[in-house]
């Protein structure tokens, strides 16, 4: 079962491949800013970025890859790809790095990449770097240095996979900067088909529930007011819906409300939330547990009300209130308003 | 039924703090825990057994103190408790790590194997597949949900915006998230029995694997330099009064023109 591991010729993978992850035909984010990071990656190598497109009826979305960076497009389309499983999907790309042997590999650290990646990394055995949120070439061995946090958040590790290729790596949605979009730019595309795709399906899916969410997705938003456990309940949060809404943007929180059950998990932002970084952030009744700092203090303007003035949230904060958030949010969307409504008049 | 179900004994760290001076974690006091998601599948294993009838193996690799952890297993209702331990495992990634226990699951007769999806000091959610590619076996991740049904597994499978309820013959590997379920603590008499109960230990030479997938030496990543983030410097803080306090932020929005 375990081979005594191969020595591999370095010199024989090239160029930089990326998984685009698709979900019911629409491109996910990730997979826009990974192509964005790539490309900066491959002016230091010298070589293309490729995007690795399965699912079915997905034709349409090289387009959009290639406008936002990608070289080249290798699309698997096939009804089994349709919805994700791990082995269909894990089988395919081991397939095409077989193949082309990319030197770097890198996947959406999603709950579809971070499922993906372990199955394809221990099946052509090469390292997996999980969660990054730095990747660069090192100047000297052009190998590939991937930084992650781990201990929640305490601590930086910077990993390298000096002797197995490709170099891979989840990197986590929203840290990486995507492109901006290039109209009409066109790409290669090349179709890679296999015959016996469906026979790798094992695990059937019986039933697929959408969680809906009337709310925007606090990746997209530009700002975000987020609420922890000084809002006191579930009840105070549409003050902060109210502030939200004055300043074009929407809700999140901390790990707290969410486990408390006041906020939807989808809101959480944090090592096991998400990672944001909006144009202003107002960190209201958030204690700022290094967790949650994590995934929140690379945001443009940080804001943050809290009672007790030792807070650690003070210490990414641009500007600080210490003061009761039920009280102050309410008269700070007055103000808000108050404003707009002078610049509309004038 | 026979399930396997591997735990990592983790430091609380939520516990664990940082030394400003000198950057580094303080580990002292802090408690070690069964990692939670890990903690939650065990309780999933041990519900199955309640229902169904089973045969709960749990398997940790680890120093000898992740023995703790295993007691702590069998106290909560394990029957049967194995610690995969050896200098030789030692700085192992998840590639090393997951092949190190699947070469130990491969001595064992299971239907089930469960683990949990990440464990809490190193966030990777790499090792429950890998150990699956390992055996060959299919995997379903982020299971909030598991139920039985024949032969078959069906889990709810979590993803960002949606579920999937899916359907998995066994054997298969599921990796749980603390969602999944309360687990229940350990009873008096189960503390009893644990502390009386022998754990199996296996070393370098119980399992069949070439060195050249284990510990340091079977590792393809290695970590280079770790470091604690930069933090950025401090703003302003201001205690006023709640109207005081929300005209001087609106100020500030004005001053970033985001007003």
């Amino acid at each position: 079962m375990w081979k005594v591991v191969r020595k591999m010729n370095k010199e024989d993978y090239k160029g930089i491949f990326v998984f685009a992850q698709q979900v019911d035909g629409k491109l996910e984010n990730v997979s826009y800013e990974l192509i964005g990071k790539s490309k900066a990656l491959a002016k230091d190598l010298g070589c293309e970025v490729t995007a690795m497109l399965l699912g079915h009826n997905v034709e349409p979305l090289c387009k959009q890859l290639a406008k936002y960076g990608a070289d080249r497009v290798i699309l698997a389309d096939d009804p089994a790809l349709e919805v994700y499983t791990t082995e269909p999907y894990a089988y395919v790309i081991t397939e095409i790095i077989k193949k082309y042997k990319p030197e770097i590999a890198l996947y959406g650290a999603t709950a579809i990449g971070r499922d993906l990646a372990p199955r394809i990394s221990a099946r052509i055995h090469t390292g997996l770097t999980a969660d990054c949120t730095g990747l660069e070439i090192e100047a000297e061995t052009k190998n590939l240095l991937m930084t992650r946090p781990a201990f929640g958040g305490n601590i930086m590790a910077t990993i390298a996979c000096a002797d197995f290729r490709p170099q891979m790596a989840t990197v986590r949605p929203g840290v990486m900067q995507r492109q901006s979009p290039n109209e009409g730019a066109t790409c290669k595309v090349e179709r890679f088909s296999l015959p016996d795709v469906a026979s790798h399906v094992n695990v059937e899916v019986l039933e697929v529930i959408k969680k809906v969410s009337t709310k925007m997705d606090i990746q997209d938003a530009t700002v975000l007011v987020s609420g922890g456990r000084g809002m006191g309940g579930p009840e105070n949060f549409g003050m902060l819906e109210e502030l939200a809404d004055a300043l074009g943007g929407t809700i999140s929180s901390s790990r707290a409300s969410v486990d408390a059950g006041w906020v939807e998990k989808d809101r959480q932002v944090g090592q096991t939330g998400k990672t944001v970084r909006p144009n202003l952030y107002i960190a209201c009744g958030i204690s700022g547990a290094i967790q949650h700092l994590a995934g929140m203090e690379d945001s443009d303007v940080i804001i943050a009300i809290n009672k007790d003035p030792s807070a650690p949230i003070f210490e990414v904060a641009d500007y600080g209130v210490v003061g009761d958030a039920l009280k102050i949010v309410p008269l700070l969307t007055e103000q808000v308003k108050k404003s707009q409504a002078e610049k509309k008049n004038a | 039924m026979n399930i396997i179900v591997s735990i990592k004994q983790v430091p609380d760290t939520n516990e664990v703090k940082l030394d400003q001076t000198t950057g580094t974690l303080i580990r002292e006091g802090v408690p070690s825990i069964i990692n939670p998601d890990d903690k939650a599948g065990l309780e999933a294993a041990l519900r199955l057994k309640d229902q169904y009838g089973a045969h709960v193996t749990v398997l940790s690799m680890g120093p000898p103190q992740a023995s703790v952890a295993l007691r702590e297993a069998l106290a909560m209702g394990a029957d049967e408790a194995i610690l995969v331990t050896d200098r030789k495992f030692g700085g192992a990634d998840t590639w090393a790590t997951s092949s190190t226990l699947a070469a130990a699951i491969s001595k064992l007769d299971y239907d089930l194997i469960i683990t949990g999806r990440q464990a809490i000091d190193g966030d990777t959610a790499q090792v429950g597949p890998q150990i699956a590619e390992h055996l060959s076996l299919p995997n379903v991740s982020y299971a909030e949900e598991i139920w039985l049904e024949g032969d078959s597994i069906k889990v709810k499978r979590q993803y960002e915006d949606r579920y999937h309820i899916v359907r998995v013959k066994m054997p298969c590997l599921v990796t749980a998230l603390s969602e999944l379920n309360e687990p229940r603590y350990m009873t008096p008499g189960g503390i009893f029995d644990a502390w009386k109960q022998d754990i199996t230990e296996w070393h370098r030479d119980d399992l069949e694997i070439d060195d050249s997938n284990i510990g340091l030496k079977g590792s393809p990543t290695r970590v280079k330099k770790s470091f604690t983030k930069a933090v950025k410097g401090k703003g302003t803080v201001v205690t006023m009064d709640p109207q005081e306090s929300a005209n001087w932020l609106a100020d500030r929005l004005h001053d970033k023109f985001i007003l």
